[in-house]
């Protein structure tokens, strides 16, 4: 391909692809991309793959405590859809032409991040349902309009992930409702999750608008379809509803409805700690990393050993073919 | 979001017998019966408490998945088995998972045999899932309708373990130099704890029809087990069998850890519901 | 043109970003599930197995949990074979505008029954 031809046909790739996003169409894996656009996806959905996979931690350690058999077999299913959604991600964030060992290999070497969330510990069984109501809460109100981002590749995965997700919150509102109407130890274990939970989750939809540099860019590519802002206090007006119906409270005297931006504001975040927690510096970022890096590590003879069991597997047919 | 019956998302609960169901249900085990059924469910029991640790700590993320799913069969097969001896004494299926003291469980000593690494967990899931398979496929036929019924579930996802143990005995013992010396020591970890799976004891001889008889299972494990060990290269381990006892109450060392672990929580608040 | 993909169901990875040295991981494979008797198979997304034999049971542990399969196919991801992205206009644009071949062309025979 001579060099003009080249770079007319990046022109027209570049026109189909302004054309498809003004049109709010799909862009599929071939199509051609900016270079920024790529990155900030591959960036975007790997970091949500690797917070699905460093999420599983903080939940799995209370599989084995689960307090009755039904609640360990729907505290392991979750953790299980964690992996898979894990998996569908970072599915979607290959077809941007990198390969999982990589991403897998940014995460344990501290390069990626995961959701700040899952650097808190959990401490208590009403945490599971904290985390299930609040926390998976906050991330099906962020993921639902990804299910219409305009990567194509990602919005199905997000459509997969919000179908299987619908349990998830759920689950965590009951095990409230059942502690909330429990005994005064339970009642009082839950409030105490909700308190430590709130502000976190409140943090999840990322920091505040003017503080946001990404976003701005991100909207134009449809990627993101609301603003941190806007999710944050769609979220906050649903919980303020919530709660109510579990006879609990939240941690925050300024919520209000404004009647002239029609919109939730909630009391003031410690984005301070916020950053500590995104620094590395949160209560178990060490531990999470541990953890990951841990089972990776351990796990390299089983994967080569499966690799070098399929490689003689396909020699002995090729011989047999010979033959 | 598309509901098109085309759909590869398309999601539904599925209909099979049910935990629920059998909590719902009118059947009430003799005693004898209900004795046999905490077998059955303390052995899937401490088996899916054991694979509960796995997940998120398995070798490759599509492993957590699948051991997850087996895990959740077998807390499938524990509830079910629990709920039904629970009709004997009026007791639910927590209460006989959370309140008993170690001495009631009638768990053998394989199932509570610690992880320890890949290979050693799957040898004790190849054991099990074959075990269990040959146990649940005459089950089935139990002159007992609940057992029969929980059998006829549980025997076909037990069959699908016994496949995930067998496709992973012959990659890990025809692998690497590394994964073969593994599988072998974990197979020879485990061995010495099969021969109690196989023992008849007086409970058997009282369940009557409703009960398998342990001993007759023996050969066709034998043999199933067998023929896969040879597929991959493998010798049937020659180690002393350990004396079990776990059938009487008589438990391995690494029980009392496993059930203050899975107890802590109900026991900090008794009476309470979850 | 051949590539890997996963849930773009094009079957074809962009073009590497030079990120993807050979590594020691398992190979990617694309599944499709039928949903029940009746339907095509459908692609559902991708996964990671040593081979095509661990490919179906991940595919079954991972895409089927809550019943949303009576089949399933895997297919390594280098073994699709694609159309040429660059080449739409080629390929695709030859029906457009042949409205002769739908049944909504033929407006004539309006009203008259069983046609």
């Amino acid at each position: 391909m001579t060099t003009t031809a080249a770079v007319e046909q990046i022109e027209a790739g570049e026109q189909l692809f302004n054309d498809l996003i003004a049109r709010d169409s799909r862009i599929e894996p071939r199509d051609w991309m900016p270079e920024a656009y790529r990155k900030s996806l591959t960036r975007q959905i790997s970091q949500h793959a690797h917070s699905e996979i460093i999420g599983m931690q903080p939940e799995a350690n209370w599989i084995t405590r689960a307090p009755s058999l039904k609640r360990k077999a729907i505290l392991m299913a979750k953790v299980q859809d964690e992996a898979g959604h894990g998996l569908y991600l970072y599915s979607a964030a290959e077809t941007l032409g990198t390969p999982r060992d990589k991403m897998s290999e940014d995460l344990i070497a501290g390069k990626a991040r995961y959701s700040s969330i899952f650097n808190y510990p959990v401490l208590t069984w009403a945490d599971i349902g904290a985390i299930g109501w609040l926390v998976d809460g906050a991330a099906i109100c962020n993921q639902v309009p990804l299910c219409r981002a305009s990567y194509g590749p990602y919005g199905r995965a997000m459509v997969r992930v919000c179908k299987e997700e619908s349990f998830h919150q759920r689950q965590g509102f009951e095990i409230l409702l059942e502690l909330a109407n429990g005994t005064p130890a339970q009642r009082e274990m839950a409030q105490d999750a909700v308190n430590r939970w709130y502000a976190p989750s409140l943090m999840m939809f990322g920091p505040p608008d003017d503080d946001s540099p990404n976003s701005k860019q991100s909207m134009a590519w449809n990627i993101k379809r609301f603003s941190n802002d806007e999710l944050r206090s769609r979220f906050v007006g649903m919980m303020v509803e919530q709660v109510e119906a579990l006879g609990l409270t939240l941690p925050d005297a300024d919520i209000r409805f404004d009647e002239e931006t029609q919109k939730w504001e909630h009391g003031p975040l410690d984005w301070n700690e916020f950053a500590e927690v995104l620094a590395g510096r949160g209560p178990c970022n060490a531990q999470r990393m541990e953890r990951r890096r841990e089972a990776h590590e351990d796990g390299a003879w089983v994967r080569e050993a499966a690799v070098a069991y399929a490689e003689k597997q396909a020699l002995k047919a090729a011989q047999q073919k010979a033959a | 979001m598309s509901e098109s019956s085309a759909s590869a998302t398309r999601i539904t609960p599925g209909n099979a017998l049910r935990p629920e169901d059998i909590a719902a249900s009118e059947a009430t085990p003799t005693p004898d019966v209900a004795e046999y059924a905490l077998w059955l469910g303390d052995d899937s029991l401490i088996l899916a408490q054991r694979l509960g640790w796995w997940i998120s700590r398995a070798p490759e993320l599509e492993e957590d998945v699948a051991l997850a799913n087996i895990g959740l069969d077998l807390i499938g097969h524990a509830r079910s088995f629990l709920t039904y001896a629970g009709h004997a004494s009026g007791r639910t299926e927590d209460d006989l998972a959370y309140f008993r003291r170690e001495p009631e469980f009638r768990s053998a000593h394989l199932f509570e045999q610690p992880n320890g690494d890949f290979a050693r967990t799957i040898a004790r899931q190849f054991v099990v899932s074959h075990y269990q398979w040959e146990l649940y496929s005459r089950l089935m036929h139990s002159s007992d309708a609940t057992l029969a019924g929980i059998a006829a579930k549980a025997v076909k996802e037990v069959d699908y373990h016994r496949d995930h143990g067998a496709q992973w005995i012959l990659r890990l013992a025809l692998g690497t130099d590394e994964s073969r010396r593994r599988m072998e020591a974990g197979l020879k970890l485990t061995w010495p704890y099969v021969g109690e799976l196989f023992t008849d004891s007086a409970p058997i001889d009282a369940a009557g029809d409703a009960a398998v008889r342990p001993s007759a299972l023996r050969t066709p494990f034998d043999e199933a087990i067998g023929a896969v060990l040879a597929e991959a290269g493998l010798e049937v381990p020659q180690v002393p069998q350990a004396v079990g006892g776990g059938r009487a109450g008589r438990h391995s060392e690494h029980l009392g850890y496993l059930l203050a672990e899975m107890q802590v929580l109900a026991r900090e608040h008794p009476g309470a519901s979850w | 043109m051949t590539g890997g993909s996963t849930t773009g169901d094009d079957g074809a990875t962009a073009p590497s970003t030079g990120v993807s040295e050979k590594r020691q991981g398992w190979p990617l494979w694309e599944v499709f599930v039928r949903s029940s008797r009746g339907l095509s198979h459908v692609h559902a997304g991708s996964l990671h197995a040593p081979d095509a034999d661990m490919a179906v049971r991940n595919a079954r542990d991972l895409y089927t949990r809550r019943n949303e399969g009576v089949s399933l196919w895997v297919v390594p991801s280098s073994s699709i074979i694609t159309s040429d992205p660059d080449a739409k206009g080629q390929f695709f644009e030859s029906p457009q505008g042949k409205d002769y071949r739908h049944a909504t062309y033929y407006t004539k025979s309006e009203g008259v029954k069983h046609l």
